[in-house]
This record gives C-alpha cells, structure tokens and sequence, in this order.
C-alpha cells in the first residue's frame, strides 16, 4: 500500500494505533490461558483487568459493568436476544440490531429529515407496545454521524418500563460518552473503530441488571460470556480506549475539517447535499450526495485516485442495496444510491481532507455537469 | 539435575488449557495488525480487498486440515461459540420436525449448558454415559437414536484424558440413521487426521488457541452434503454467509489459518514425538511411584494428554508442591472455581481421588529434559507426601 494513499473510511475500521500494535504482538508472545491458576495465566488475567478499567474510564461505567465479547454485533445480539422482551428500535440502527430485534419486533421509530430520532413517536410507540420492551437507539450514527437524544429517549423508555440499550459503536472515542449519565442499561462497543484491533468489543451491563448469557460454557467473563478470553485483542482494546480517551481534545479540528470539506463542496457544487448536516453530528462524518452519479461509479473514480471511502456500512461483501439510513430520512432510491460516506480518524490529516475535495470537484466536473 | 538447570520454569505443560502461540504463525498475522488494516467487508476499496483476500485464503487452510470444502468453514470468536452456534442453531433451526438431541456426559461445559438451555426451551435431551476408559458404547448410541432425533454431539478428543471417540463409527451410524452428527474438534484439530468426508461429519467445531493460534478465534464446519441449515446466534450484516454477523478479524483469522496449515504439515511427525514423550513419562513414573491410575484409554488417545490420579495423596497440597510445573487439575475453565471434574466422575473415579488428580499436557514446545524434570519433581513430591501422610 503506498504511503500517499488516502484512507477516509474510519467509520468502517479504523487503523490499530501503534502502541496497540506493540500490545497486541506483546500479549500474543506471552503463553496462558486467563482462567489457568498458573503464572502466565495470571499475568494475562491481570492485563485483561487493566484493560477492562480502560474501557470503563472511557465510557463512565464501572469495570465490573464492562463484559468483553467478539465485537459490536456480538454485544447488540446479546443485548437484543437476551433481553427477552418486544424490541423497538429506531429505523437507523446498525443491522445488528435490527436483525435481532426483527423476530420480537414492538415498532420501528422513525427519525426527522435531519436524521434524528423522534420523541414524540418513541412515547406513542412505547405507550402502545403494551409490555415492556427493550429500547434501542444508537449513540451516533455510522452513516451520517448524527447524534441521538439518548439521555432523553432512556428517561422516555424507562417512564415506560423498558430497558434500554444504546449502540455506542461509532460514538467511542469520537465524542465524550458517559454511560451513567445517558442513563441506559447497556451498551455496545467496539474496538476496531476506535483504533483498536477487530475481534473484539464490549457490552456494558448496568450493575444490578440480571442479563442471561448469550454463549454458554465456562464460566468465563463473570458466568456471563463463555469462551477463552481473546486475551491480547481484549489487552489491545484497552490500550486503543486509554488513547481514545485522551485523544478526544486531538480530534477536535476534524469537525473544522469536514465543515470546510462541505463549504468547498458547495461552492462547486450547489446540488450536493450532506444529510443530517443540521442536526448534532460526529465532527468525523459526512454523508455527501453528488446528484446524477451513482456512489459505486464514484467510489471507482476516487479508489484510481488512491482515495478510501465508503457507500455506506460495510456488512456483507458484494451486497449493494441503497442505504436504509438515508431512506428513513426521506431520501428517494437515487439520493441514496449517490451517497458517499466520508469518515476521519485518529490519524487523518487535513492534507488528506483537500487531497477529497480536489478529487471529488474534478469528479463532479466530469460526471455531474448536466 | 545437570540437564535441568537450563530449563525455563515454570515448565509449562498446560498444553490442553491453551498454547502458546508460534513464532510463525505470529508473523502471518503481524502484516494485518499494521498496514493491512482493511475492513475485510469493505467491498469499494483496495485495503477491504486485501483483507478479504487473506480471509478466504485463511478459510482455505481449514478447510484442508479436515478435508472440507471452503465455503463449509465459518469463522467464530471460538470453539465456545462454535458449539453454541451448532447445537442451538441446528436445533432452533429445525425445532419443528425433530426435537431430539443426544450427547455425552464428559462434554465440554459449552456444549453441556447448550443442550441444557435446549431442554429448557421444550427440547429432550439424551446424555450418553461412558466407560471406564471415557469412551462411549456405540450401541449406547444406537440405542438412543429415534426418528425424532436431530443431532448427535460428541466431542473428537476429550479435554481432560484425551481419548479419542471412535468419530468414523459415530458418523457412519447417524449417517444411516439421517441424524446430523457433530463434533467438538477443539482438542483434536491438527492433531490427529480428520476428515469430515470420511468420517461422515455434519458439523465440526474448532479453536486458535489450542493448536498454536491465536485465542478469540475458531471456525465451524457446516456441512453442504448434506446441506445443514442453522440459525443463527449472532446477525447483522450477514457476513459468514448470514450465519454469523460481525467484522471478521483479519489477523485472527490469519493465525488460524497458518496454524492449520502449521498443524497439518506437521502432524504425523509431531504425534510420533510426542508418543515417544507419552511413552516415556508414562513408563518413568510407573516405575517410580506404586499406585498411580491413567485416567482414560491408554490407546484411543491422543499422547499430548496424560491425565493421573494418586491414591492417597491431597491434590492441592500436591498442586501446591508443583509450582516449578505449569499443570492443571482439570479443565482450565474449572479450575479457577476448584469445581472438581465431571468427567473423572463420569469414568468412576471416586470424588476423592478425582481430587487427587493433574493433567499433564504436552505439545510442540515440550522437550525431552522438560518431561524429564517433571518426572523427577512429580515423583518427589508424590513420594515426600505420601510419606508425610503415613
């Protein structure tokens, strides 16, 4: 991979940070089975415990809430499934919340145009669920960086009875999250979004909420997520969230960066369109519609001129079905399938930023001028 | 003692728990935690093209270890979740023909508490006793199967005293009897031959960290001839072809996959080796202590696994006394709670002799002058605490 490539795809994954690197080549080198009493065991079960106290400062939780498992969707199908309850979910979740909510399906919440989740619609449908249902409502949003009402919509669903879950996969370590002051019961996590490895996330569980497990077996993760410890992705994932952590402040200029990115698209495009640009979003994302050119032709073009972008969440290979996040906030079939996810990181630069609105504006000339 | 001066202590011999991970397969993976950080699901551009190369490649070299086709091999977080998925998904998936499931008593924990939690949601539930080597009587099994019956679950090596079940024989009598028959290979993957063809396996479960991988990752062989159908535990995105969501994990898939290749290649070299070591411990510590019981078929077994009782002794003061030796008494999943072992129960090994038990693992690492000095330490101790005791 030549070094003037430009990778602008955090939200899908994220490069692991190199201390990370250094962790997890560390931890893969130490021999030990976590849960054996013996030395190289108790070495790893040490810096697992450290790492769940990372994860846990990251979010405002308490370590004895942070249960470690596969990734993000393993934590939202733990979450969903073993609730146990009807879920209502927003129309924008992750499809790893909505796969699993589908068979206990309550509602569906629609969101605004802005891409926002809405209140008053939450209260009906949990007026009329009739039973307690777990809520779910993503923290940001990994199409559009729109940030939800969640501290509202937690107060909203336990008026109600609920338990609520949030997706907080693409909100770590992009904005400050708190866990305890949301108010929710649990959320999910992921490592490989924040600069960690893949292959490993969390759900953190409110102390005192009694969820059953998901895998079954060995008593590992408090009886509560059977299987051996992926232990140097786990001590990896901690080392990614103590630099997330203090790394917050460092991404502040991505919010300025994308801000001019959209100014300079506009200018040479008035046609172009950034869904959710009005409503509180991630300062990393950006949604952007180039009218009359389809996401795939665009994404061609930019991949020949070394640039990495996305047409949106990157699930099942070679599936290409127009964004159902976009849909929701009233896009029609076409702006959908014209729409690019642009995503910053950890370790973006802004010579990257106009080294994108350089290649989209020649794109834009040489397809989109009527 | 000259020999053993310049041996690494503890001397690990845990092997069962968990491996250490080899040099070479640490370097397969190192390229995928650097600059191949791709999202393997990334289909619009060249780091997500690169990283699915290197999973399909990865889930060819599994595939080939046990003689399947690739697109049979799914990626798990472990052989915890392997089986969870195989036998929860199989079952739920056809709930409404066939509500029968048969396994064994000395099972692994997660496929126990699997088919408990399926007896709960309605299911019955057969648990197949074994003999006093932990093998299980093929009649037992036949015995077992009805028409309602929709999958058998034995595991290929057992955990503990490592005896292999007679898997062909298995296979061939639920085949006959159309019942999908799965195993946990976890123990048993690169280490004895397999061969999920010949041996008329549906479903096979797999692990890293017990073949020289990495932990956190393991595979499923699913089965297309016949073709099983499972629901899935994990959705979302529908990777794995919808049978479980989730962004795959490059590096991890990576290591299991130069592990399989790494096992395979080296296994018939590697059983010989450790048979030797096998033979030798077991011939040395006969010799010098009286009264010590093999637990397990001493021939259906896999040689990395020596599993003894000692009449007469206290099995944590004799742990206690172990400490230059990284040994277990049980299943490592077990022995942080000191839960005593149901499988030694389930040979006859009375509890308190179950107790008084070690497993012993070897494996790829383990030299001569390791067994060597364990001999000598574990026949001392034994020796100073039955004394100590009379």
């Amino acid at each position: 991979m030549s070094a003037s490539r430009v990778y602008l795809d955090y939200n899908a994954s994220a490069p692991i940070r190199p201390p990370v690197i250094d962790a997890v080549a560390d931890a893969l080198r130490l021999g030990g089975n976590p849960s054996s009493v013996h030395h190289e065991g108790r070495r790893l079960r040490g810096l697992i415990e450290k790492a769940r106290q990372a994860v846990a400062d990251l979010v405002g939780a308490a370590p004895e809430e942070v249960f470690f498992t596969s990734g993000g969707t393993e934590a939202n199908n733990w979450a969903l499934r073993a609730a146990d309850r009807p879920a209502l979910v927003s129309a924008i979740e992750h499809a790893s919340v909505l796969e699993p909510a589908r068979a206990r399906l309550a509602g569906i919440i629609p969101v605004s145009r802005d891409g926002l989740v809405e209140e008053e619609a939450a209260v009906r449908q949990l007026a009329a669920a009739g039973a307690p249902v777990v809520l779910s409502v993503m923290l940001a949003n990994n199409e559009t960086g729109v940030i939800q009402p969640v501290r509202r919509l937690a107060e909203l669903g336990h008026e109600h009875g609920a338990l609520v879950h949030c997706d907080a996969v693409q909100a770590a370590g992009k904005m400050a999250v708190d866990f305890a002051a949301l108010g929710v019961d649990m959320m999910s996590l992921s490592a490989h979004k924040l600069g960690g490895p893949p292959g490993v996330g969390a759900l953190i569980i409110r102390a005192g909420l009694d969820l059953p497990a998901l895998l079954l077996g060995g008593g590992q993760e408090r009886r509560r997520r059977a299987g051996t410890e992926a232990a140097a992705t786990i001590i990896g994932f901690g080392v990614a969230a103590e630099l997330a952590g203090e790394g917050l402040a460092r991404l502040a200029p991505l919010a300025d960066w994308r801000d001019w990115m959209e100014y300079h698209l506009k200018l040479a495009a008035p046609g172009v369109r950034f869904f959710g640009a009005r409503a509180p979003r991630l300062g990393n994302s950006s949604a952007i519609l180039m009218p009359g050119v389809s996401a795939q032709t665009q994404l061609m073009a930019l991949d020949l001129e070394g640039l990495a972008l996305s047409a949106g969440a990157a699930c099942s290979s070679g599936k290409v079905a127009a964004s159902a996040v976009l849909r929701a906030m009233g896009a029609d079939a076409d702006e959908a399938a014209n729409t690019l996810r642009f995503s910053m990181g950890w370790n973006s630069a802004r010579s990257d930023v106009e080294r994108f609105v350089e290649a989209w504006c020649v794109l834009y000339d040489r397809l989109a001028q009527p | 003692m000259t020999q053993s001066a310049n041996i690494k202590r503890p001397v690990y011999l845990d092997y069962q728990a968990t491996t250490p991970l080899d040099p070479r397969v640490l370097e397969a993976m190192m390229p995928f935690l650097t600059d191949k950080f791709g999202n393997p699901h990334s289909t619009s551009h060249s780091y997500g093209w690169e990283a699915a190369a290197a999973v399909e490649r990865a889930r060819g070299q599994v595939a080939e270890l046990i003689g399947a086709a690739p697109e049979e091999i799914i990626f798990t977080s472990g052989a915890t979740e392997s089986n969870n998925l195989a036998i929860k998904g199989a079952a739920r998936f056809y709930r409404a023909r066939r509500d029968h499931l048969v396994t064994v008593v000395s099972e692994h924990k997660c496929v126990r508490e699997s088919c408990a939690a399926l007896e709960r949601e309605g299911f019955r539930v057969t648990i197949l006793p074994v003999n006093a080597g932990g093998l299980i009587e093929l009649d037992q099994l036949a015995e077992a199967l009805d028409e309602h019956t929709l999958l058998v679950s034995v595991m290929a090596v057992n955990n503990e005293i490592g005896v292999i079940q007679p898997l062909a024989d298995i296979g061939r009598l639920c085949r006959e009897k159309r019942v999908f028959f799965h195993t946990d290979a976890a123990q048993a993957a690169g280490k004895i031959p397999l061969d999920v063809r010949a041996m008329a396996i549906d479903m096979m479960s797999l692990s890293g960290h017990k073949i020289y991988g990495p932990k956190g990752v393991g595979a499923l062989f699913v089965g297309h001839r016949p073709r099983v159908r499972l629901e899935p535990l994990i959705s979302g995105g529908g990777q794995e072809a919808g049978l479980r969501s989730g962004t795959l994990a490059p590096h991890q898939v990576v290591g299991l996959g130069e592990a399989c290749v790494l096992a395979g290649g080296e296994m018939a070299d590697e059983a010989a080796r450790l048979e030797a070591l096998f033979d030798h411990f077991h011939a040395g510590l006969t010799a010098g202590l009286p009264d010590v019981v093999l637990n397990g078929d001493a021939g259906a077994r896999f040689k990395g696994n020596l599993n003894y009782s000692f009449p007469g002794v206290d099995g944590e003061m004799l742990l206690a006394r172990l400490r230059d030796l990284a040994v277990s008494s049980g299943a490592a999943c077990a022995s942080a709670s000191g839960e005593s072992s149901y499988v030694l129960e389930a040979l006859g090994v009375a509890p308190g002799l179950a107790q008084a038990s070690l497993r012993i693992g070897l494996g790829r690492f383990t030299t001569r002058a390791e067994v060597d000095y364990a001999l000598e330490t574990l026949i001392r101790e034994v020796r100073e605490l039955r004394a100590n005791h009379a």
